[in-house]
């Protein structure tokens, strides 16, 4: 009896793909775009940003598909909380706290439905939510022109000031520790003496806290079993005591939770709802989860690896805003870094599966 | 062994599905560790009967008992708590999944409490691995992938996993039916196994090589009918083998069979004389 050395143990992991892509591309950027400021503190945190909004919703639809199933509504879901949450506040005075919780109602309504839907139709979830991706975008631009007659709703930023509630979803944490690093001379300040990075944007705690959650729930708990056990195969799940309908249930309630948190982080930020905002996020989150490692049919996949994949997503992103190249050159390569990403994860997967 | 009350009984059990007759009048016992083998050609109502005995059908007629007491089961979940559990030929196992998360699956060991329970990954390794080895199956990682393993020792995990999970009745629809003969070995030396700790185990295959070593017990079925069960002193292989096969097809294959091979000869007998006349006729020409 030998052990399995740790190097080959690493590659069966699904992230193993992310990972070396993600060292990849930034080994790349830090050539490319040296002295351009991507890798300033003020830059670091423009990448980490656009990832971590990726990152929330791509975590949720992450343990989604490895439950075997996907979400196309949650881009739909993140404009219709958005405009849940600006018009009763703007509009009708309510306090901000309960614009939010209103929104997570509905979002938990939403996810409830399209777990049911799947559940009792047996129709594949791609196309349920396929319909809920149009539904959702359309009650958002009718519910606010019908309210409002517009299909923005600014003026939310007076409301958050003194909003327990709105506090979660706006600002920044440790600016206390970042002012003080740039009075040791650490980070660079402006004129005003002030360092130009003033914290941490809560944005990304929430990514990295939602990121170590699911991962923690997928390794270490039972109901992380189940998940990998109804995408995997939902009868043998459910002849050896899985309750697989009620783990997909709370998976789609759960991304459009994510985006509901990805709308009232956006709200909060620009103060302002748009009906269109969130247009082809679902399908973003998707690429992400993909290049993390996990497998389109189900049962395989994890956090960490979606999170890299935001991480990719947002170093591309801002690499080539920052290295100047024209940024209709994006599309392209997310095009490719998805094939690739695919085709790695396949090879790797028939990997782990041969024999001892 | 007639004074034992037997682990699980059906007495006079039917179902019928609409007008079909499935299952008529079927009464079979088992005892604890005893190995009843359950043969049948496709259609006979193996598959019915153990879907009964797992609670995924409920008897239209007759009673079911279960160590001596009378049981309904509404569901699977229901049998599977009584203690009868079934590996059906799908296994429900995840390859894709490690050894350890499909042993527990659904039945994972916590420690911690409230929202931090976990899974106790150290204790369902080690059990894992020792259950494993219990069947002389030597398991480098049990946090490998299921679908690493070979057929047989995919069947053995499950067939380990319902006895873990203190099955007392056991049964296995054709546990050796896709293995190579090697592999069927190690899970017929598993099943033994079961039997020596006491389990009554259930049976059903069409191999009688594979049925004859383990089995106590024969029981025959035939159109939803029983046609009898027979200890296995009272019968050879090849009566086994025989009823397995549909005694009365075979030999009516066998008379058709001895009537070709007649009529073959007689053909080659005619084609013979008629060469041997064309030779004398060669001959007498020259």
């Amino acid at each position: 009896m030998q052990a399995i050395p740790l190097w080959k143990k690493a590659l069966s992991r699904p992230e193993l793909g992310a990972l070396a892509g993600a060292v990849l591309v930034l080994s790349f950027f830090i050539v490319a775009a040296s002295g351009t400021g991507m890798f300033s503190p003020a830059g670091i945190i423009n990448v980490l940003q656009v990832a971590a909004q990726l990152g929330i919703i791509a975590t949720a639809a992450a343990l989604l598909m490895i439950g075997g199933e996907f979400d196309l509504s949650i881009g739909s879901m993140i404009g219709l909380a958005g405009i849940l949450i600006a018009i009763p506040a703007v509009e009708y005075g309510w306090p901000l706290w309960a614009a939010i919780l209103l929104a997570f109602s509905c979002a938990a309504l939403v996810g409830w439905i399209n777990g049911n839907l799947v559940n009792k139709t047996g129709l594949p979830s791609f196309i349920v939510t396929l319909g809920f991706l149009f539904i959702l975008r359309g009650l958002a631009i009718g519910i606010s022109r019908l309210l409002t007659g517009r299909t923005q709703v600014g003026g939310v930023h007076e409301h958050v000031p003194g909003d327990w509630f709105a506090a979660l979803f706006s600002g920044e944490v440790a600016t206390g520790l970042f002012a003080w690093m740039a009075s040791q001379g650490w980070i660079a300040t402006n004129f005003a003496g002030n360092p130009v990075v003033t914290g941490i944007p809560v944005s990304i705690v929430w990514w990295l806290g939602l990121t170590a959650v699911a991962t923690w729930v997928l390794l270490c708990t039972p109901y992380g079993n189940w998940i990998f056990a109804s995408g995997g195969d939902k009868n043998a799940a459910r002849n050896s005591g899985v309750p697989v309908h009620r783990v997909k249930i709370s998976l789609f309630i759960f991304t459009a939770f994510s985006a509901t948190i990805f709308a009232c982080i956006q709200v909060m930020d620009t103060g302002s709802a748009d009906t269109i905002r969130g247009l082809l996020k679902e399908l973003e989150a998707i690429i992400a989860v993909v290049i993390g490692g996990a497998l389109l049919t189900g049962g395989y996949g994890s956090a960490i690896g979606a999170a890299l994949g935001a991480l990719i997503f947002g170093m591309v992103q801002m690499g080539i805003f920052y290295t100047g190249v024209n940024t209709d050159w994006f599309q392209v390569f997310l095009g490719v870094m998805l094939l690739v990403a695919v085709l790695f994860n396949n090879f790797m997967r028939k990997k782990a599966m041969e024999a001892k | 062994m007639s004074e034992r009350t037997p682990m699980i009984e059906m007495r006079s059990v039917s179902k019928h599905f609409g007008s079909v007759i499935a299952l008529s009048d079927i009464s079979m016992k088992v005892c604890s560790g005893e190995v009843m083998c359950l043969l049948g050609d496709n259609g006979a109502g193996k598959s019915t009967l153990i879907k009964t005995l797992s609670g995924v059908h409920s008897p239209s007629q007759g009673e079911m008992y279960l160590d001596g007491k009378p049981v309904h089961f509404k569901s699977p979940a229901y049998a599977l708590d009584a203690g009868i559990a079934t590996v059906f030929q799908d296994l429900a196992m995840i390859p894709l999944m490690s050894i350890t998360r499909n042993f527990f699956m659904g039945r994972e060991p916590t420690v911690g409490w409230g929202p931090f329970k976990r899974i106790d990954w150290k204790y369902a390794d080690r059990v894992a691995k020792e259950e494993m080895a219990k069947i002389g199956i030597d398991v480098r990682d049990p946090s490998q992938a299921v679908g690493t393993l070979s057929g047989g020792e995919r069947q053995c995990v499950a067939i380990a996993r319902a006895v873990y999970f203190g099955a007392k009745v056991l049964i296995l629809d054709e546990p050796t039916s896709a293995l190579g003969v090697k592999q069927a070995s190690v899970v017929l030396r598993y099943i033994a196994k079961a039997k020596a700790d006491g389990l009554a185990v259930i049976f059903i295959t069409h191999n009688v090589h594979h049925a004859y070593p383990v089995a106590d017990a024969f029981t025959l079925l035939s159109r939803g009918g029983s046609l009898g069960t027979f200890r296995k002193a009272d019968i050879t292989r090849e009566e086994v083998l025989n009823m397995m096969a549909g005694g009365a097809e075979l030999e009516s294959l066998d008379a058709e069979l001895a009537e070709f091979q007649r009529s073959d000869t007689e053909r080659k007998a005619s084609r013979e004389s008629a060469v041997s006349r064309k030779e004398t006729s060669s001959a007498s020409g020259k």
